[in-house]
Parts: structure tokens; C-alpha cells; sequence
């Protein structure tokens, strides 16, 4: 399958982003962030915690709207955008098939969803309420219903926190099979470095707040040759071109 | 809980079985039960012989009245009217209460400005209510089932006001984001949510409603069992007044035997059951 949507990248060019507390204390967010995600590419922003990753995506989903600047969507095919949240946010009161097909545009609710779901280990689960799964298989159900509705953009929010190291391994895999399969333009917040050299073409470095892009870092090494040694070589590029960035 | 295989266990809990179905557990509440309602029923029965009076019939006397108005068919005309407006006024108190509510518990400034509004109407007592309703409207149908409602209807706000207030944000961000439709939103997301706050208000609203029912029926309609209560009162009718009381409060037991716990466990048939 070729890349969906015409060649309009994601463009992101926020000038100011405050808030304001209870107490009328206002903090600079995020100042003068301005990136680009080209079609097709997946994308980590990369950036210590609390510096405004989550703020940044919360913008570009439209959950937010109070920030200074502008930033364009991905155009073309769908037109839709898609999310996996920190927590899977399934609706507990659905069972996992449920969840996925109501997110999906009333035309395409009927779509059959066995492939995706064989892939992402969850063919057997398909009529279980989210209470009865474990939390890697809920984030793999929020990962189905993510790519379910074939958007323009994805949007990834630290999705493998707080998982064991093998379960978060196991699930960057499945994330790359499915986003193989048909590859999106994808944003993924995440601090943890070797996640996104693992998982990204590029990374965007993000710094403490206030935060702007301190720079880019491109992997042009394919996925399929990064090995733990040359995982090692790109770690020690990317600690020369961006020290005291871990 | 009686002894099972583990692998057994896990699938019917996977299937929605309860794995409780053993007779003997489902049998025991029965049996208490039906036990306890005897016991009480003999307590009655001895406490009338003890006291023999026209104004304290026994139970057997109580059942020869219903036998009476079950087979003249008066019975189930009084009944039917008074469940009839039972159902209409706990569907406007229902419907009015929870729209109300949860537009209270999602506008902080309207429930600033409302909320004196809400404990007023909490604090006038049903009879006023009633009073006014019948010189204001008339002594129609409208005006006693409007009473009724207008009742209940501050609880309800109450109730559902806390529902709104307790709403998970995240779904909503979720159902932006996925752009669900406005009835996905109130069927998918609102009204889970609200689902145990909705079966708290029937609940209360339902006890409370039958009893405002009578009293309407009583003092402006000439049908339902408060009509009757009314007019055995006058005539000193102790025993029709027990056989009216009791047989409604019968249909009130099938009602929650067999539809409200029903619905209630299909609506929360998704949470995990204890282990």
C-alpha cells in the first residue's frame, strides 16, 4: 500500500502557549515551537518531562485552543485524525471490538477488521469489556482503534509508559508492523530516547521549558538495521549533536 | 461460592455467565424471604384475633376483599390508573430532572444562579405543589401528573447534577478526537457514565412518586387507589383499605423484580464482577 494523502506535510508553528493558574500565576508553556513531520514519515518529539510534549499534541488534536500561532494538518484521503492517549481511554462499558468500530465513521463501522486484529494479537479478545484485559493488551486495543479509522495523522502520546520492559518492547513491534503496513504520518511524544531511535525517522528535540525545537535529529538508517551496535553508533551521534540530552 | 475448575470459571466469567448459579445459593434469599413475609403475616394474624376489631381485619379478611375487587374487575381499573400516571410523571420527572441536571453539574455559572432555585422547589412539600396545581390547571389529568413531576423533579436535578459533575473528561477528548456523532456521544459516553446516578434517582423517584400519586388521586381524581383509599376511609373500610395498599405495593415488587433489576444488571453487566 503507497501513502495516503496528497504531499502536504504536518506543519506545526505555535508562537505562544500560557497558562494561567487559580492563582493568576501564568507559565510559558511552550514559545515559538515550530516543526514539520513530512508525508508518510514517523516522527518522535523528544524532550525532558514536563516541558510541554503533551501540551503540543493536546494543540494539534484540537483539545485545546488557547495558544498564539497556527499549525496544518496533513491533507488528503481521510482527512481524519487519530490518537493513542497516555491511558488506552477504551470505554469500559464497551467490549474491545465495540471500541474500535465506534470510532470509525459510520460508513466504514462494517469494515472488516480481522487482519488488524490478527496482527495485533487480539483476534481472541475481540468480546472481552477492557476491564478483563491486561494493560498491554488494552494499549494494543487502543492501537487497533487508532489505525482502524485509517487516518491522515496519528497521534501518539507516550503510549508504552508504564509498562515492563518486554511488554513495551513487544508492543513497539506490533506498533511498527501495523504503521508498516500502511505508513501514516505520525507524531509520538515520548522522553525515552532509545524508544524513538527505534521507532522514528526522525526526532525532534524539544528543550526544558519555555520550549522550542532545539534541533533535528534524522535517522537514515531503515528500521530493519538497527541493531543493538548500530542503536549504539546512533545514540553516540545524537549525544555529540545534542549534549546533556538524554 | 461452590467449588469449581479454574479453567472453567474464567470462561464463563469471559461469557458474562455469573458463576454463581448453583440452586442452592439462588434458593436460600428466596426461601428468607418468603419466610420472613410469613412470619410478619402471623404476627398480624395473632395480633387480630388478640384485638378483634372492624378497624384491625386480619389477613384473611384483607384477602377476601381482594378476591372481591379482583373478580368485580375494580381492582385492576384503580390499579391501572394509578400505574399509569406513576409511569407518565416518573417519565416527565425523569426526562425534565436529568436534562436539567446535567446541564446544572456542566455550566458552573447556571448552577451559581440556579442552584437557590433548586433547593426552593427541594423544600415545598408535595401538598402545596398539588394544591396549587389543581387551582392554577384545573382538576384534569395534566395538572396531577404535572404535580407529581415538579415534585420529583428537584431530586432528580440533584442526583444527576453530581453525575455531571463526576464525568470523565477523557472520553469526551477521546470522542472529539475520533469526531463521534452527538447521539454516539449521549449513547456511548454520556449515558454510561451517568447510568449509576440515573438508577439511584428511579429508584428513590419511584417510591417516592407512588406515594405523591395517591395523594394527587386523593384529593382531584375520581379513579386509582387513592380515589379508592378516599372513599373506603369514608365509609371505615379498614380491610379494602389494606387489600388497595397492599396489592400496589405488589405490583411495585414485580415491577422491581422483573424490569428495574433486569435493566440494571444488563447496564453494568461490563463491570468486572468481584472474584
Amino acid at each position: 500500500m503507497q501513502p495516503v494523502g496528497a504531499a502536504a506535510p504536518l506543519r506545526v508553528d505555535i508562537a505562544e502557549k500560557t497558562f494561567r493558574s487559580a492563582q493568576g500565576v501564568s507559565v510559558t508553556a511552550l514559545k515559538n515551537l515550530s516543526f514539520e513531520v513530512p508525508n508518510g514519515e514517523f516522527a518522535c518529539l523528544l524532550g525532558p518531562s514536563g516541558c510541554g510534549k503533551t501540551t503540543t499534541l493536546r494543540i494539534l488534536l484540537g483539545l485545546d485552543r488557547q495558544f498564539s500561532g497556527s499549525f496544518q494538518l496533513p491533507e488528503g484521503g481521510s482527512n481524519r485524525i487519530a490518537a493513542v492517549f497516555q491511558e488506552p481511554t477504551l470505554l469500559p462499558w464497551r467490549t474491545v471490538e465495540q471500541n474500535v468500530r465506534l470510532a470509525l465513521p459510520k460508513e466504514l463501522r462494517v469494515k472488516n477488521l480481522d487482519a488488524l486484529f490478527d496482527t495485533l494479537g487480539l483476534a481472541g479478545m475481540r468480546s472481552l469489556y477492557p476491564a478483563e484485559l491486561s494493560l498491554g493488551l488494552a494499549r494494543r486495543a487502543a492501537l487497533a482503534r487508532a489505525f482502524a479509522t485509517e487516518p491522515a495523522v496519528l497521534f501518539l502520546d507516550e503510549p508504552f509508559v508504564s509498562l515492563d520492559g518486554r511488554t513495551a518492547g513487544q508492543l513497539r513491534r506490533l506498533l511498527l508492523d501495523v504503521w508498516s503496513a500502511r505508513p501514516t504520518t505520525a507524531l509520538m511524544v515520548t522522553h525515552n530516547l532509545a524508544e524513538a531511535l527505534a521507532l522514528a525517522d526522525r526526532i525532534i528535540v524539544l528543550s526544558p521549558r519555555p520550549s522550542h525545537v532545539l534541533g533535528v535529529f534524522d535517522i537514515g538508517l531503515p528500521r530493519q538495521h538497527r541493531g543493538p551496535e548500530a542503536t549504539n553508533d546512533l545514540l553516540r551521534s545524537f549525544h555529540q549533536k545534542f549534549p546533556g540530552v538524554s | 461460592m461452590t467449588a469449581r475448575e479454574g479453567g472453567d470459571r474464567t470462561l464463563g466469567e469471559a461469557a458474562g455467565i455469573s458463576g454463581r448459579s448453583a440452586p442452592a445459593a439462588t434458593l436460600m434469599p428466596a426461601l428468607t424471604v418468603t419466610v420472613s413475609l410469613l412470619g410478619l403475616g402471623l404476627l398480624w394474624s395473632l395480633a387480630a384475633n388478640a384485638w378483634p376489631s372492624p378497624a384491625f381485619p386480619g389477613p384473611g379478611q384483607v384477602w377476601q376483599v381482594l378476591l372481591r375487587e379482583a373478580a368485580s374487575g375494580d381492582l385492576f381499573y384503580h390499579l391501572g390508573a394509578t400505574l399509569g400516571r406513576v409511569a407518565a410523571a416518573y417519565l416527565v420527572a425523569m426526562i425534565a430532572g436529568s436534562v436539567i441536571g446535567i446541564l446544572l453539574g456542566s455550566y458552573r455559572r447556571a448552577d451559581r444562579f440556579f442552584n437557590p432555585w433548586v433547593i426552593l422547589f427541594l423544600n415545598i412539600p408535595a401538598l402545596v405543589i398539588i394544591v396549587l396545581a389543581y387551582i392554577w390547571f384545573g382538576l384534569n389529568e395534566a395538572a396531577a401528573i404535572g404535580a407529581v413531576a415538579v415534585n420529583k423533579i428537584p431530586n432528580v436535578v440533584v442526583t444527576m447534577r453530581e453525575g455531571a459533575r463526576a464525568l470523565d473528561p477523557s472520553y469526551a477528548e477521546m470522542a472529539a478526537v475520533y469526531r463521534f456523532g452527538p447521539l454516539d456521544r449521549v449513547r456511548h459516553i454520556l449515558l454510561p457514565q451517568l447510568q449509576p446516578y440515573l438508577a439511584a434517582a428511579s429508584r428513590s423517584g419511584i417510591a417516592l412518586i407512588w406515594k405523591i400519586v395517591l395523594v394527587v388521586e386523593l384529593l382531584g381524581r375520581s379513579n386509582g387507589v387513592g380515589f379508592q383509599i378516599h372513599l373506603y376511609f369514608q365509609l371505615f373500610d379498614v380491610a379494602a383499605i389494606l387489600a388497595y395498599t397492599l396489592a400496589f405495593v405488589a405490583v411495585m415488587l414485580v415491577i422491581e423484580l422483573l424490569l428495574v433489576q433486569p435493566v440494571e444488571r444488563h447496564a453494568t453487566r461490563w463491570r468486572r464482577r468481584p472474584a
